[in-house]
């Protein structure tokens, strides 16, 4: 609500000052720190995800194999859908946003720092109480949980509770972190950094947190029209007292679609800010690509049917979709040849972070070529829950966003640690990568149009999915090889790499004209920003006045900067959410509801403390 | 806007590109994702309207007098807030409470009006003398009293088994559609009445510090936009069919 300049007497904990070790971790609201976590976090999910994905294709490697039960069968991919969505894609992107966006509209930190900080240990707690479910069994009704898998008849276990609950959570996160940077790009750009001047990775994000904070509201509608189904007994998904399990599916996936933009747009941000840097070109036709982009989060919203071709909606329905999806690819496609056109003719450096924007390109295009197939109402009916569809979304999601992520690991990672990696075990991992995905997920279109279902925990033998099936359990291995090649690579040199220079790859926008890695208040002086690609423009361009804006001013000191200082309150406040979470799913504890109860005090408590503390203590 | 600006700088940068404050453009983000949510709940709602296997139906429970009447509390509670914050901005610091105050109050008074209605509905009971002669009401025969005479042994029925979340379709969206705007006006009483203590401790409500009151209004307002249409869509239209259907 309200931060004042007069502590208030009666609540007044100290705040922490200058705090070190955990403690400055747990109070931090530096941007940068907290983009740290939120990458370290994310990646730590991300190969849990890889974990239940690897037992999964163990299980399928052969026919008739009996790894694991198919209970837990159904635990694993729902838990790894949940995962690589909610809890590695888009915090990996969170993780880009919260370091970069600021440094790269020319800012000291985001405009709500201690907002910031309770998205992060929100998400943590989502995350936590999701993967902690699978002691006394996860969910396992598919990650877009149709219903009446879900409803209390058929699932009357804790797993569906634990879903839904983490969701809302992570769902608080994620709108937390959305107006966070809706307000930072819109209010602390730089001055002279105009709409049209802003990085394109920027101008990705902002579309993004625009599509979360329209987006969530309805899947948590969705989710609180579930619980109230299980704990007391409505009626919106009983098809006994005359709900329809269709509702689910619309307002699922009328969430579900842009979500998809969501967990993409970001990526192509991502590669539109590299692709020029090592083509030592401008980004080719930059204004379009940003008017695709939001085109794209537009069309988003008129899609969602098309996950729902076969429900039997009828075939106005399904035309109209069919149309509409298929011109979604339109602006797709305009990025693609914009991509293309700012490699043409470029002096090309292929690095590691080109690699794999390069990649990106690559498997991105066949993804989307696989999804054109699917927007056909009539081709779609073939290709439904077959292994042609996990095919496609491995494709745009691990081919697509995941490339697009790990290009952007590699290309700013000497900014943020200040160290060069090994680029020998770059490009190793790369062809690991490119190897290792095709290998596994390729295989998957073939065994999908010869009607393999997906998520079966088993198959009979002389099905003709022995070979594939088996070759696409193989990739998996190269893909285990490529990230332990990462993980060695980038692990050891953040430790003791050779120091980086400030700006490494001759890049163009703002955040390669500080310091690597940068002070805690970005820039020394607020840059003035004057062209498009502003850094490139002062390095080689026409400025006038050709000088860099950190550290040329010896009118600005240190002490004239006010950072935000650090903060309990989002961590307790988050805390709240987790406990309120449990207290929910194990709501007859001694006493009913009671442990929600005291979740609930612990948010309320927190957000007066938080409200009532000002960003800066008076001096 | 610029003296917004200025008067919030101790929290805020001293700089911002659009000259807007951080936290009311953060307050219309939220605004806007809050939309989102009510559209999503008064959706289902539509989508369900007229699909409940089992009476009672709107127009059984709904009793548009009162819910007028409660309806007129909320928005005059709006007018409130706005005599409230122009109050603070002319340094009326009494004025501010009075009107905060009855804001409050008003507020109260509509949750008052809903516990009211849930309680009325969920122990609603129909006492028909004679099923022989059934009531006209606004307009059109009771589907669910005709229901109830034609599962009914006699000519005599009673039941009281009222209007529960559990009953049918319409007290499911219904109960949980007004119920999380009832919540949202719970909250919006909590926030005001938490400034109205505030404006007693020295310099925490101040005309220069008009911001904090001026996004609880907002929201305030928000909520009461909702209700106009949640008002209009399920009571109005739930008991006047739409012409021609």
């Amino acid at each position: 609500m309200s931060s004042l300049p007069i502590p208030v007497p009666n609540i007044k904990i100290s705040r922490p000052v200058n705090p070190t070790g955990i403690w400055s971790w747990l109070t931090t609201v530096d941007h940068k720190r907290i983009g740290i976590m939120y990458g370290i976090t994310a990646f730590i999910l991300f190969l849990s995800g890889g974990i239940e994905a690897t037992i999964m294709r163990l299980q399928l490697a052969g026919p008739e194999l009996d790894i694991v039960s198919a209970a837990i069968y159904n635990q694993l991919f729902t838990m790894h859908g949940t995962t690589m969505i909610f809890l590695a894609i888009m915090p990996l992107s969170a993780a880009f946003f919260n370091y970069l966006i600021p440094l790269q509209i020319g800012a000291r930190d985001v405009a709500f720092p201690r907002l910031n900080a309770f998205s992060y240990w929100t998400f943590l707690g989502g995350a936590l109480m999701l993967k902690l479910s699978w002691i006394g069994g996860a969910t396992d009704a598919g990650w877009f949980g149709y219903a009446p898998l879900t409803s209390i008849d058929q699932n009357p276990g804790k797993g569906i509770d634990f879903w839904i609950l983490s969701l809302q959570i992570l769902g608080v996160a994620s709108l937390g972190s959305a107006f966070n940077f809706i307000v930072t790009i819109i209010n602390l750009r730089a001055p002279g950094m105009t709409w049209m001047r802003l990085p394109l990775f920027t101008w990705m994000s902002f579309i993004t947190a625009i599509l979360l904070v329209l987006a969530f509201p309805v899947i948590t509608v969705a989710l609180i029209e579930l619980t109230f189904d299980r704990y007391f007994a409505f009626n919106f998904f009983n098809v006994a007292n005359g709900g329809s399990v269709v509702l689910w599916q619309h307002l699922f996936w009328v969430f579900g679609h842009p979500e998809v933009y969501i967990l993409i747009l970001p990526a192509m941000g991502i590669v539109s800010e590299v692709l020029p840097v090592f083509s030592r070109k401008p980004l080719f036709g930059y204004a379009t690509v940003v008017l695709a982009g939001a085109i794209i989060a537009f069309m988003g919203w008129m899609v969602w049917s098309h996950h729902m071709f076969t429900v039997g909606l009828g075939p106005v329905a399904n035309t109209v979709f069919t149309i509409t999806t298929m011109l979604i690819a339109v602006p797709t496609g305009i990025k693609m040849f914009n991509w293309i056109g700012t490699i043409w003719g470029g002096s090309l450096k292929l690095n590691t972070p080109m690699l794999f924007s390069l990649g990106f390109i690559a498997m991105f295009l066949i993804g989307g070529l696989s999804g054109v197939m699917h927007a056909v109402s009539a081709h779609d009916a073939q290709q439904q829950d077959t292994y042609f569809v996990p095919a496609h979304i491995h494709y745009v999601l691990f081919g697509g966003a995941i490339m697009a992520i790990l290009s952007g690991i590699y290309f700013w990672f000497p900014k943020f640690s200040g160290k060069m990696y090994s680029e020998r075990e770059g490009k190793l991992h790369f062809w690991l990568m490119m190897i290792g995905q095709n290998v596994t997920f390729f295989p998957m279109h073939f065994v999908g149009l010869d009607g393999m279902p997906r998520r079966i925990y088993t198959y009979a033998e002389g099905m003709g999915w022995d070979l594939w099936n088996a070759v696409a359990t193989a990739g998996v291995f190269i893909l285990i090889a490529g990230f332990l090649v990462m993980i060695n690579n980038l692990g050891r040199h953040w430790r003791n790499g050779p120091t980086a220079t400030d700006d490494p790859w001759d890049a163009r926008t703002l955040e390669w004209s500080i310091s690597s890695p940068p002070p805690h208040y970005n820039f020394e002086e607020i840059p003035v920003v004057r062209s498009l690609d502003d850094w490139w423009e002062t390095k080689y361009g026409t400025h006038e006045k050709a000088v860099p804006v950190s550290g040329s001013s010896e009118d600005a000191h240190n002490s004239d900067i006010h950072m935000p200082q650090p903060s309990y309150w989002p961590a307790v406040t988050s805390l709240g959410l987790f406990v309120g979470g449990y207290g929910i799913v194990f709501n007859d504890l001694l006493f009913p509801y009671l442990f929600a109860g005291i979740g609930l005090l612990i948010t309320v408590i927190g957000v007066y403390a938080w409200s009532l503390e000002p960003v800066n203590d008076p001096e | 806007m610029s003296t917004d600006v200025h008067n919030n700088t101790h929290e805020d940068h001293d700089y911002t590109t659009t000259g807007l404050n951080h936290r009311k453009m953060l307050m219309w983000a939220f605004l806007g994702s809050d939309c989102m949510f009510f559209g999503a709940l008064i959706a289902t709602y539509l989508v369900y309207q007229g699909k409940s296997l089992v009476g009672p139906y709107p127009i059984d429970v709904f009793d548009i007098p009162v819910t007028s009447v409660s309806t007129f509390v909320l928005l005059m509670s709006s007018m409130s807030m706005v005599l409230a914050y122009a109050a603070l901005t002319q340094n009326k610091i009494n004025g501010f409470r009075i009107w905060m105050a009855s804001t409050a109050i008003m507020g109260a008074t509509f949750i008052g009006f809903q516990v009211y209605e849930f309680s009325s509905f969920s122990t609603f009971h129909v006492d028909i003398e004679s099923c022989a002669e059934q009531k006209v009401k606004y307009g059109k025969f009771d589907d669910y009293e005709a229901e109830l005479c034609s599962n009914a042994k006699d000519d005599h029925v009673e039941t009281h088994d009222g209007l529960k979340p559990q009953t049918n379709l319409f007290g499911t969206t219904f109960y949980t559609l007004t119920g999380f705007h009832g919540a949202h006006v719970t909250l919006g009483i909590v926030w005001i009445l938490s400034l109205l203590f505030l404006s007693y401790k020295k310099g925490m409500i101040t005309p220069e510090r008009h911001l904090d009151v001026d996004l609880a209004a907002l929201y305030w307002h928000f909520v009461d936009v909702v209700w106009i249409v949640i008002f209009t869509v399920i009571y109005l239209f739930g008991v006047f069919p739409f012409p021609g259907s």
